[in-house]
């Protein structure tokens, strides 16, 4: 080592431990988009369990498969990062985000999810024409999930954090990608029966 | 897949298609050859930051060195070389190691400019560095951007003059429309006073309002979109504040329907011809759907200016592209399979025959590794390139059960250049790294290892290997949460002392992984070692003909001049005569060539 670094590195050492972090901490809008896409998720793991005993196209079944191993994952990621921030945790199954309004706790379907009617509909559905509801709604489902994120993106202080940034960016650009995927297979489909 | 047997005929024929269009599961895949030890003494690992367990198997740490002041509580990136010195990215900046000692790596200098991911090349004396983040401030700060569109934001590429190694100067940005998750310089062989830089964005379109001309409409609605291509930026080397963007590599569109490849030979292709045409039909009609365009961006582009091929991992395809001008990447082919969910890089056979690409389903912060995850989900798929065209062989994934506790998915690596052979060492975040051979891309197996336990026991926080490279004798281990690791490999039924010698005879000055090298061996003796050392192992040469040439080969070692040129000689002359004869000719050639080159002529 020459003498001009050891005197450089000397200089740097102090330098170095006096580095602050990026003070950049969650906001509201983050809390809120984690908060909600919990519940976001925990839904599509339900449509997702159903592809096997609806007797869902093979190639349905694998995709369905890993929307419920990839969401399932991600809502344990999602709980543990709220619960760092010290926020209330969502049940992993919450199938509704609760939300405070004039007082009352209101039971509110994130962007993109299946009301009750939906769900007992895609429920009913068997064979072909389940994986014709089910491929409509999922792709409805992710559109939802994407505008999340445009919404979360497009709020003041939002995404500083690097998990609610990647995190975000990650279902940004898994979700665009499965919604390309998912149109594919619907496209695939025979027509509706008539009857 | 078979057809539910009520279904009518009508929707028989469809569903058949369907598995045409989307691939066929495969039985079972998993590891062909099996060569890691059981039980595998990555199971079970206690967990720890810097007092972790850990296993190794055919590899030596030479050091582990901690990431310095406000790098070590962020995360740590890709690496990138030039001489003795490693850069290594981190969210908050870069470091700059000089491993001239790679027992005892020194902290050159460094930059604290946070911005994720801060993806890191360098070309001469020029540094690239990725921010895609909404937190990265033009001004380097550390306070973050809070408004949704601000003047302070950078997303983009940063370029930073390293002429003076120990002050890195900050000499301009480019500003791109979804910021830089990854990129990827690209030379121009026949352009040596400009430099090109690939940029992939797969984060979402900035508004217009903090970059004009920023656009989320479909290609159909606008034909500058920024959606469904990469940024090409070129950067004039003498005044690289000048760089600027060039274009708009639009090799996206129209890409939907891929086929969907799971295994060689799909059952569903005996098909009848008037099902092929219905089909054919059905893919036109889905072709022509408007706005329907395939992957809207790619995720990391890894370049081979050597063949003028480049493997582009774009949202749910495999792409591969002409370089040949590299101001204007074109596709040739693109692959999809349903086992993959998000292509992640690229590496080529040195050859440019073969292609690897990689799968980060999760995105690199889940645990995919777990007894429940399938072989084939989050790991490498293999293909033969013929005529143009990519050929599905085989999966690769690192073979050990990992804990819930460890995010774990396939990541960066680089070839490590033992001649005659593919091999490739790679990061699997908390799933360690894995080096395997894929020499035979139907038949890969794993050669050597690192792994530790959990970083943390009973909660899953990242860590692991974000990048690990081969570079000029040495693997150099990018640890997210741990540091700078540097191994080296060692002899084992599976790697020769000879084989690792002749990999350590390639040199290069300088080393981005996303811009393949070809590899070129000079002559050695270690190299014609090594080729009888794989022919000893495919039993190309019966064992006293390799014992005779081994005999040879240290003889004429122990000459020179010209009575050494004549023992060549003469060898290289019986060695033609055994390739007629040998189960392994080709490798015999190899030899053939290593002993002529050696004996000069």
């Amino acid at each position: 080592m020459s003498l001009r670094v050891a005197l450089v590195l000397l200089a740097l050492a102090p330098a170095l431990a006096a580095q602050k972090p990026a003070q950049t901490g969650p906001v509201p809008a983050d809390v809120h988009f984690i908060t909600g896409m919990i519940p976001h998720h925990a839904q599509a793991v339900k449509m997702a369990g159903w592809a096997v005993t609806h007797g869902a196209s093979a190639p349905l079944q694998r995709f369905a498969e890993r929307i419920a191993v990839a969401q399932r994952d991600e809502i344990a990621m999602m709980r543990t990062w709220l619960r760092q921030q010290g926020r209330p945790v969502p049940d992993t199954n919450a199938t509704h985000m609760m939300m405070q309004h004039d007082g009352m706790a209101h039971a509110m379907l994130m962007p993109g999810m299946l009301t009750d009617t939906e769900l007992a509909a895609l429920d009913a559905a068997r064979g072909v024409e389940f994986d014709r509801l089910f491929l409509g709604f999922m792709i409805r489902h992710h559109e939802g999930a994407v505008s999340m994120v445009d919404e979360l993106f497009a709020s003041h202080g939002a995404a500083q954090d690097e998990f609610v940034f990647r995190f975000a960016s990650d279902v940004f650009a898994d979700q665009t990608t499965e919604i390309d995927f998912l149109q594919g297979m619907l496209d695939a489909l025979p027509p509706p029966s008539r009857p | 897949m078979t057809v539910v047997p009520t279904t009518p005929r009508r929707w028989a024929l469809t569903l058949a298609g369907l598995a045409l269009a989307l691939g066929v599961l495969p039985a079972s895949a998993q590891q062909k050859v099996k060569t890691t030890p059981s039980p595998d003494p990555r199971e079970g690992l206690a967990a720890g930051k810097f007092d972790a367990g850990e296993a190794i198997w055919n590899m030596r740490m030479l050091s582990t060195t901690p990431s310095p002041g406000p790098f070590a509580l962020n995360t740590n990136t890709d690496l990138a070389f030039s001489g003795n010195l490693v850069y290594q990215g981190n969210y908050n900046g870069f470091m700059v190691w000089d491993i001239a000692n790679p027992a005892k790596p020194h902290l050159t200098t460094w930059s604290h400019c946070p911005a994720s991911q801060s993806d890191i090349s360098v070309y001469g004396n020029l540094a690239f560095v990725s921010a895609e983040g909404l937190s990265g401030r033009l001004d380097c700060g550390t306070q973050g951007v809070p408004e949704p569109v601000s003047a302070d934001r950078v997303r983009g590429i940063r370029i930073f003059d390293m002429t003076d190694p120990l002050d890195p100067k900050y000499v301009g940005n480019v500003q791109t429309c979804r910021g830089s998750h990854t990129h990827t310089v690209v030379t121009d062989k026949n352009d040596p006073e400009h430099v090109y830089v690939y940029i992939s964005g797969s984060s979402r379109v900035r508004s217009p309002e903090e970059l004009p001309g920023c656009s989320e409409l479909a290609p159909s609605e606008d034909p500058n979109s920024s959606l469904f291509r990469i940024e090409v930026i070129k950067v004039p080397l003498k005044d690289p504040s000048k760089a600027a963007i060039v274009g708009g590599a639009r090799f996206l569109d129209n890409l939907a329907p891929a086929p969907q490849r799971s295994q060689p030979t799909p059952p569903q292709r005996q098909l009848t011809p008037a099902q092929d045409s219905a089909m054919a039909a059905r893919r036109a009609a889905m072709a022509a759907r408007p706005g329907r365009t395939g992957p809207n961006q790619c995720h990391d582009i890894t370049v081979y200016p050597a063949v003028d091929l480049a493997g582009g991992a774009c949202g749910g395809y495999g792409v591969l592209l002409d370089i040949s001008d590299p101001a204007n990447p074109r596709r040739i082919d693109a692959v999809a399979d349903t086992n993959f969910s998000f292509w992640h890089s690229a590496t080529f056979h040195n050859d440019g025959k073969a292609v690897l690409f990689t799968d980060e389903w999760g995105g690199g912060r889940a645990p995919r590794c777990r007894e429940s995850d399938k072989y084939e989900w989050g790991a490498n798929a293999l293909f033969t390139i013929e005529n143009g065209k990519m050929k599905f062989q085989s999966y690769y994934k690192m073979p050990a059960r990992q804990t819930e506790w460890e995010n774990c998915v396939a990541h960066n690596g680089s070839p490590i250049p033992i001649p005659g052979r593919e091999v490739m060492v790679q990061g699997w975040y908390q799933g360690g790294i894995s080096i395997f051979d894929w020499t035979d891309p139907a038949a890969p197996f794993e050669l050597a290892f690192h792994d530790r336990g959990p970083l943390a026991d009973g909660e899953l926080t990242s860590a692991g290997s974000w990048s690990v490279y081969w570079y000029n004798g040495v693997i150099v281990n990018s640890e997210i949460a741990r540091g700078l690791d540097i191994f080296e490999l060692t002899p084992s039924e599976y790697i020769s002392q000879n084989e690792i010698d002749a990999a350590k005879t390639v040199i290069w000055k300088e080393l981005n992984p996303q811009e393949q090298p070809m590899m070129v061996w000079p002559a050695s003796f270690a190299k014609a070692r090594a080729f009888v050392d794989q022919l000893e192992r495919s039993k190309g040469l019966t064992a006293p003909r390799i014992a005779i040439v081994r005999e040879a080969l240290t003889r004429a070692e122990a000459t020179g001049g010209n009575t050494r040129n004549a023992a060549l000689g003469q060898l290289a002359t019986s060695l033609v005569a055994d390739a007629r004869g040998s189960s392994d000719a080709p490798k015999v050639t190899m030899l053939v060539n290593a002993v002529r080159e050696l004996g000069g002529s």
